[in-house]
């Protein structure tokens, strides 16, 4: 390109940007280089895709939540994979637990230090309110992810902070005084950025980064003692991941061990054992999420679907309104929760399959 | 060794161990390379014999000739299949057993989970990408990349909107990077806990991306570089992944918006039509689906930074923003779970990598880390990326444990276990770049072990 055809494309390119600044849907970039690639967002679309809460808690919307509101919403939609306290494991790491009033006042939880205290639950470890928020805003219920409306977030995020003891039975939670629950925060001092593992220097006080926390030496000849076996897996463990044979390449300089004698089962078979009994729809319930709560036979969080086909044999309808919006008391106190994105279709194998009417 | 006859090494099965028509079971077992069979069948007549048995139709000891040489194959006296029969190309049937796996009992729903890559089954540096790992927080999407946007927001002059279309009309770039969980051999921070390198490694995988340079599109909406010392990187996904990226690995040029991998679209397992390529940076900050980019003044302390992939120290502090995956190395054959066909000659070879540069340089010890030898870099040796290193080795049959230790280009040496358990005990979950250690026992099987 010749240069006075430069200058004049330059100049066409400053007259369109010229044009176009007032528009909300200004073509171009702002310095001409890519011209006519990417367009400038509208205040809506921002607002439409601009959710997430930083610790100084901009972005966070205006509204508020009860505990008590929490607790419905929770009983309703989170207390199947959480458990009613927040403590369940069998989904989910449990949220709740492992803190104390007295990590409230210090900022750090005690039992952090503590090896022998099993496990560690979110609230001994998130320091900050807007993270809890900004999640479930986002990314809860599980399997309905962005339903709950603003306020919802907030009542469930002041139901999880009083099963924490962070707040009284009676608090309600809003954009006003989230900053006052947050310098309660059990883990509130419980975080460092010293260390080497963060790829910039944007933490550091010196504009360098840290130096790495080993620092090995390569020795090369009679180095370490003899070897000491401290730790392999038992043999009876040995085929836990399955026939490693079948796991690795057949042709080769090596082959995969044989941990398996017996080949391996045949797929379980459909369940009440019912001669009418449709396949299980696999597809359906892998996809929707279905088997991280019920078993083939036997309960996980929810009942397994052979004792739903045996309790509701023949009840389909039944079966695609529980499927569809959830419901609590038949097996327990953990609730099942509504399943807003499973089609009706889908809903229908499914019950169609548990109550034995072989797909009619 | 030039005698491919090797017939001293073979021990002698027991006479008439198989009797009568079993014979010819055996041999025709035999020819279709049914090791197993055999091995059981030996083991049935005499315990001892196993391996040797297996060996003895393995190219060896072949009487009037091999029937794979003598007698001609369907293949060389038939029609094969016609062009485009797969119009998308598939592996041999004979591989069908280089497949990603999920550990059993890792996680409760397939959803939230985890596929390893069978890295022992892999050569080169480059991870195929129907092997790639995966890792999703609430299910993979196959997302129409017409309707694919991209916004950037926050501390810039005109928050931005582009269509796939537009991004890729930009001047692309494609570079080979490792991307790997911070959770990768996390399960072993305590103690052994899986058999093979696909579980204890396979959360690592490696391919040529292809994108636009995220500066470039910063640019394009006037970004304030000077003040924005942070982005945060979000996918469209249910889980609307969030993740804090310093500034600094942006206008470095290295963080790439990708929409190629391996020469073909990113797979959906790895969030096509678009994901964020941040080298040397654990895989969960590689944004899938990526949505959206805000520029800020201050980490997010989204949900995976500020309650997952952090450190818990001795003292009960938190690492937090943990993100680059330190200088590591792990020997893929042989590894874990694998058995060997005889004694003599072998090419040990493995993987290693660092998230601070180039490796510099890869050591291997067969007898538990009290001697090392320098391995073979075999090229192309790459920032950010996997490296294969190999070395030559003659199994003298005697019990072995096999290591590899690398070496960075800042100089940084991986460490051993005790060595990182010294600094952060054993409670933590992410970024273990421990030395692994596989014991080669005398019947030619591999098990992975520590040492104390």
């Amino acid at each position: 390109m010749s240069s006075s055809r430069k200058a004049m494309m330059k100049t066409v390119a400053l007259l369109l940007s010229g044009l176009c600044v007032s528009g909300a849907f200004a073509q171009g970039s702002s310095d001409g280089k890519f011209t006519g690639i990417g367009r400038n967002a509208t205040p809506k679309e921002v607002q439409a895709w601009d959710i997430d809460v930083r610790p100084d808690f901009k972005g966070l919307p205006k509204g508020s939540g009860s505990v008590e509101k929490g607790q419905d919403v929770w009983e309703a939609k989170c207390a199947s994979c959480h458990g009613v306290f927040g403590e369940s494991n069998e989904v989910f790491s449990p949220l709740i637990g492992g803190t104390t009033k007295d990590d409230i006042k210090t900022g750090h939880v005690a039992r952090l230090k503590d090896a022998a205290f099993p496990g560690r639950t979110t609230f001994m470890k998130v320091a900050t309110v807007s993270t809890v928020w900004d999640y479930i805003n986002r990314a809860m219920p599980w399997n309905a992810p962005k339903s709950l409306s603003h306020d919802e977030v907030y009542a469930v995020t002041a139901y999880l902070l009083n099963l924490a003891d962070i707040v009284p039975q009676d608090f309600t939670l809003s954009d006003a005084n989230m900053a006052e629950v947050q310098a309660k925060m059990p883990n509130r001092n419980g975080m460092t950025f010293d260390h080497a593992m963060w790829p910039g220097t944007e933490f550091g006080k010196t504009g360098k980064p840290a130096k790495p926390d080993t620092k090995a030496v390569a020795c090369m000849k009679d180095c370490a003692p003899e070897p000491q076996v401290r730790s392999k897996l038992p043999d009876h463990a040995s085929n836990n991941h399955g026939n490693l044979a079948d796991q690795n390449r057949t042709v080769g300089a090596q082959h995969g061990m044989q941990t398996e004698s017996k080949p391996a089962a045949a797929p379980a078979a459909a369940p009440a054992g019912k001669s009418n009994a449709a396949a299980a729809p696999t597809a359906i319930l892998e996809k929707n999420g279905c088997v991280a709560c019920h078993g083939m036979e036997q309960k996980i969080v929810g009942p397994g679907f052979s004792e739903i086909a045996k309790k509701h044999a023949g009840q389909t309808d039944y079966l695609v309104g529980k499927i569809k919006n959830g419901g609590s008391g038949v097996w327990g106190n953990i609730p099942m929760p509504p399943q807003p994105s499973l089609s009706d279709d889908d809903a229908k194998a499914i019950a169609n399959w548990l109550a034995g009417a072989g797909g009619k | 060794m030039h005698n491919n006859q090797m017939t001293g090494r073979v021990r002698k099965a027991p006479e008439n161990f198989v009797q009568g028509g079993d014979v010819g079971k055996v041999f025709a077992e035999a020819k279709a390379g049914r090791r197993t069979f055999i091995r059981s069948a030996f083991a049935a007549a005499a315990a001892g014999v196993t391996a040797t048995a297996a060996r003895a139709q393995n190219g060896q000891n072949v009487g009037e000739g091999d029937p794979n040489i003598l007698e001609l194959p369907a293949h060389s006296k038939g029609l094969g299949q016609p062009v485009a029969a797969e119009g998308y190309g598939k592996p041999s049937k004979y591989e069908a057993n280089v497949q990603r796996r999920q550990s059993p009992g890792l996680t409760q729903t397939r959803q939230a989970s985890v596929s390893f890559a069978p890295l022992q089954s892999l050569f080169g540096i480059v991870t195929p990408s129907g092997l790639h790992f995966e890792r999703h927080h609430q299910g993979w999407w196959d997302i129409d990349p017409s309707k694919h946007r991209l916004m950037i927001n926050g501390m810039v002059k005109n928050p931005k909107v582009f269509t796939m279309d537009e991004i890729m009309r930009l001047p692309a770039v494609s570079r080979f990077h490792f991307i790997e969980c911070g959770a990768n051999t996390g399960m072993e921070w305590g103690n052994v806990a899986v058999p093979t390198v696909q579980y204890t490694h396979g959360m690592i995988s490696c391919s040529e991306f292809t994108g636009v340079p995220l500066i470039t599109l910063l640019e394009m909406a006037g970004a304030d570089l000077k003040k924005g010392k942070f982005i945060l990187a979000e996918g469209a996904d249910g889980s609307s992944m969030t993740r804090t990226i310093p500034i600094e690995l942006i206008t470095s040029g290295e963080v790439i918006v990708a929409y190629g991998q391996n020469g073909e679209m990113l797979r959906p397992e790895q969030g096509y039509p678009l994901r964020l390529v941040v080298p040397g940076v654990q895989g969960v900050s590689w944004v899938k689906y990526l949505r959206r980019i805000e520029v800020g003044d201050m980490p997010y302390a989204a949900k995976d930074e500020a309650v997952h992939y952090i450190d818990l120290m001795p003292d009960g502090q938190h690492r937090q923003y943990t993100s680059i995956q330190e200088c590591k190395s792990v020997v893929t054959t042989p590894s874990g779970g694998q058995m060997l066909l005889d004694k003599g000659f072998y090419n040990i070879t493995g993987l290693a990598w660092s998230g601070r540069g180039k490796v510099k340089r890869v050591d291997v010890s067969v007898d538990g880390g009290r001697n090392w030898r320098t391995a073979r870099l075999e090229g192309p040796v790459m920032s950010k990326c996997l490296t294969r290193f190999n070395i030559d080795w003659v199994w003298d049959g005697k019990p072995a444990i096999i290591q590899s230790r690398a070496m960075d280009e800042t100089g940084y040496v991986q460490p051993t276990y005790q060595q990182n358990r010294a600094v952060r005990g054993t409670r933590s979950i992410y970024h273990n770049n421990s030395i692994q250690s596989w014991a080669l026992r005398e019947d030619g099987e591999v098990v992975n072990v520590q040492l104390a």
